[in-house]
């Protein structure tokens, strides 16, 4: 029996998470004596008030689809991966290694090449991971947290001691070749006769992103690996039972779940910094949890919870340049939506539930 | 290497052992529980700013302390509701309980310090001094002012010696052993390592450490003998509370002068790679966060080891706890079995 339609559980219940999270984040402005409303006002001129905004919003939105998708298509298969950071760093790497390497003439080659590394790279950070967990039973949220520490120190090695331009003082690569610069979306809006986002960093990778949602959506809904993925997550006995091997499963699962973690590297390191930094993630591998948690790990709500956060990230940064209240106030909002939708879901859910039930009753 | 150089080398190994071996066992008794503890991070930075803040006000560690434990407290209070209360996922709450502490620590310490997240330094001197004074006036009204300058005149945990050190310190390798690596720290060092024991007996030696240990097993063996799940994971999670608030409060009041943004830098982390490194055990943490403890020292030391054939450089050193704590999952080295209800809300049979 569910005791709820389907559109409270998919709409409703989020929504009011949604709510408690951004009404605590009030009372956090209240208690460091900002106003609220100030606050809201700035982020939302700032980042949907200009085209200038929106650049930046759907830029950070970008990476935050790659990141969500990536922990949703493992929560899938029941496996929560904490570790889209590093894999995402690596992917970073793979797209360096693959421009700064191969003569690639044009951007179009430069794109889908550069994708291919950064998914393989991404992929195989998930894959000892993903092969200790369905072979050795190691608890893939631990190896996935010691994994983003590793990425990180190897990443460091890697920039200071062997990808550092001579002469270079950065721990940063060399730049990409010039013709492997993806296009932005303010160039192409010039192409097409009118001036958008001038200056921003939102690039071509965006439609990649909306192109991925579509071919999650595809893969864990209207495919056989979707359905052995959503089995196995459901019930491992039950899958086990019909014949799907929870190996297969589970590094596939992992698989595709750092290879999408691993594209973000398109976005941030080929389209915005066209160079690989120290730190380029900035921490979107974990806004993935948050994103997916709160689109219902559903890619329509991933895109959607990508759009907030990039709306919260770009909104917190006017908010750090406009008033006082630091930019961290976005991670505590991050925090508090990762703990309703994710940790405190039964508390909104139980009393939903049981008012549900009542109006039935009331109606029968 | 001379005797000199290994001996600074464990000393700071100690130090820096100290809120790993807090945190970790913190993790041991929430663990063993049955409660999936990777909040450990974030407790340990609420206590460090909580700690350092009021440390920084009152101008007295002790306050500072109490302040630390209160902050670590809440957020496993925040744990204990989701993860218990409200059966939800343990690991979810636990990263929410990271990014809370590294935004709020932020945020708040902006709004009462204005100095871009860290807290004054706690060191003698005008930045602190400037903090302080009105909380001495105001007590000079209650203790007088002599009272008040004695009271608000230790905002840091000061160093320990222990007796006999400069007696014996003439006695070949024992001797400079005693003063240079045992005596000499804080006094949260020693509360650290005499939890240890206190663990062992608390786990191994009474009834409650036997239920504790039964409902990370067993939880409906615990719910049929008449005891409460619900208030013994409660009091298992307060108690890792305490101590990672032990841990932070070390971190910025006796290890350093200060809290500053993320100062815990991944810890938490250590902390808990090192709880699976010591398969769960009071004794293993021991030893295993001396090793991490003496690797983190090493690679302070040693920025590039030297090795002969070849050169280390930290950043492997730094990622060396993870890389042993994977091969260790693996269990290719001994193999490491959690709690079985570990992670497991209890659900009570109706």
């Amino acid at each position: 029996m569910t005791r709820m339609p389907k559109w409270a559980d998919v709409i409703l219940t989020p929504l009011i998470s949604l709510v408690l999270a951004m009404a605590i984040s009030a009372l956090v402005i209240l208690a460091i004596g900002e106003s609220p409303t100030v606050a809201l006002t700035t982020m939302i001129d700032g980042a949907l008030g200009s085209s200038y905004g929106w650049g930046f919003t759907l830029y950070y939105a970008t990476n935050f689809i790659f990141t969500g998708l990536a922990v949703m298509v493992a929560y899938h298969a029941s496996l929560f991966n904490i570790g889209g950071e590093g894999q995402a760093a690596m992917g970073g790497l793979g797209v360096a290694l693959v421009l700064l390497s191969l003569p690639l003439p044009h951007w179009a080659l430069a794109l889908p090449v550069a994708m291919i590394g950064a998914a393989l790279f991404g992929a195989a950070w998930a894959l000892i991971p993903a092969w200790l967990q369905a072979k050795r039973g190691s608890h893939i949220v631990i190896t996935t947290i010691m994994f983003n520490f590793i990425a990180a120190a190897a990443l460091n090695y890697v920039l200071v001691n062997l990808m550092r331009p001579v002469g270079s003082m950065d721990p940063a690569s060399a730049r990409f070749p010039d013709a492997t610069h993806l296009p932005k979306l303010s160039d192409m809006a010039l192409a097409l006769g009118f001036e958008w986002g001038k200056n921003t960093p939102v690039n071509i990778s965006f439609f990649v992103a909306v192109i991925a949602c579509v071919l999650v959506w595809l893969l864990i809904w209207r495919s056989r690996l979707g359905f052995e993925i959503r089995a196995f997550g459901k019930s491992e006995p039950a899958a086990l039972y019909a014949g799907i091997n929870p190996v297969r499963i589970t590094v596939i699962a992992m698989l595709i779940s750092g290879g999408l973690a691993g594209l973000m590297a398109i976005n941030n390191v080929m389209g915005e910094a066209e160079r690989l930094v120290l730190n380029a993630v900035e921490g979107a591998g974990f806004i993935g949890i948050a994103v997916a948690l709160m689109g219902r790990n559903h890619p329509v709500g991933v895109f959607l919870a990508a759009l907030l956060f990039g709306f919260l990230y770009q909104g917190g940064g006017e908010l750090a340049l406009w008033t006082s209240i630091p930019r961290e106030l976005i991670v505590v909002i991050q925090a508090l939506v990762i703990l309703f939708t994710g940790a405190l879901d039964n508390m909104v859910r139980m009393p939903l539930e049981r008012m549900f039930l009542a109006m039935r009753k009331k109606g029968a | 290497m001379d005797l000199n150089t290994v001996l600074q080398i464990l000393d700071s190994a100690v130090r820096l052992m100290t809120p790993l071996l807090l945190a970790c066992l913190a993790g041991l008794y929430s663990e063993r529980a049955g409660v999936f503890d990777i909040g450990l991070e974030g407790k340990m930075l609420m206590a460090a700013f909580s700690a350092a803040t009021v440390a920084a006000l009152t101008g007295n560690v002790w306050l500072g302390l109490m302040a630390g434990l209160l902050g670590a407290l809440l957020l496993s209070a925040i744990h204990g509701i989701a993860s218990i209360t409200f059966r939800g996922n343990q690991l979810i709450s636990g990263v929410a309980i990271n990014f809370l502490a590294s935004g709020l620590t932020v945020l708040l310490g902006q709004k009462i310090f204005g100095l871009g997240g860290r807290t004054p330094s706690l060191t003698p001197g005008a930045e602190l001094e400037a903090q302080v004074s009105p909380f001495r006036g105001w007590l000079s009204g209650i203790t007088g002012p002599e009272g008040a300058a004695a009271l608000t005149a230790a905002p840091r945990f000061g160093d320990v010696t222990l007796p006999f050190a400069e007696t014996l310190r003439g006695v070949p390798v024992i001797g400079p052993l005693y003063a240079e690596v045992i005596s000499g720290h804080s006094i949260l060092v020693y509360v650290a390592f005499l939890m240890v024991p206190l663990t062992w007996w608390v786990l191994y030696r009474t009834r409650f450490g036997l239920r504790l240990r039964a409902v990370g097993e067993n939880p409906a063996s615990v719910d049929t003998a008449g005891v409460s799940v619900t208030r013994l994971r409660f009091a298992a999670v307060a108690i890792a509370g305490l101590l990672c608030g032990l841990a932070g409060a070390y971190l910025a009041t006796g290890l350093s002068a200060g809290f500053v943004k993320e100062m815990t830098a991944g810890r938490g982390f250590i902390a808990l790679a090192a709880l699976i490194f010591a398969k769960w055990r009071p004794w293993g943490a021991l030893g295993a966060t001396f090793l991490f403890g003496l690797l983190e020292a090493l690679a302070n030391r040693y920025p590039n080891l030297d090795l002969g054939i070849v050169t280390v450089p930290s950043m492997f050193m730094n990622a060396l706890p993870y890389i042993l704590t994977v091969i260790i999952l693996a269990g290719f080295v001994g193999r490491a079995i959690p709690p079985r209800a570990g992670g497991e809300p209890y659900v009570k049979e109706r």
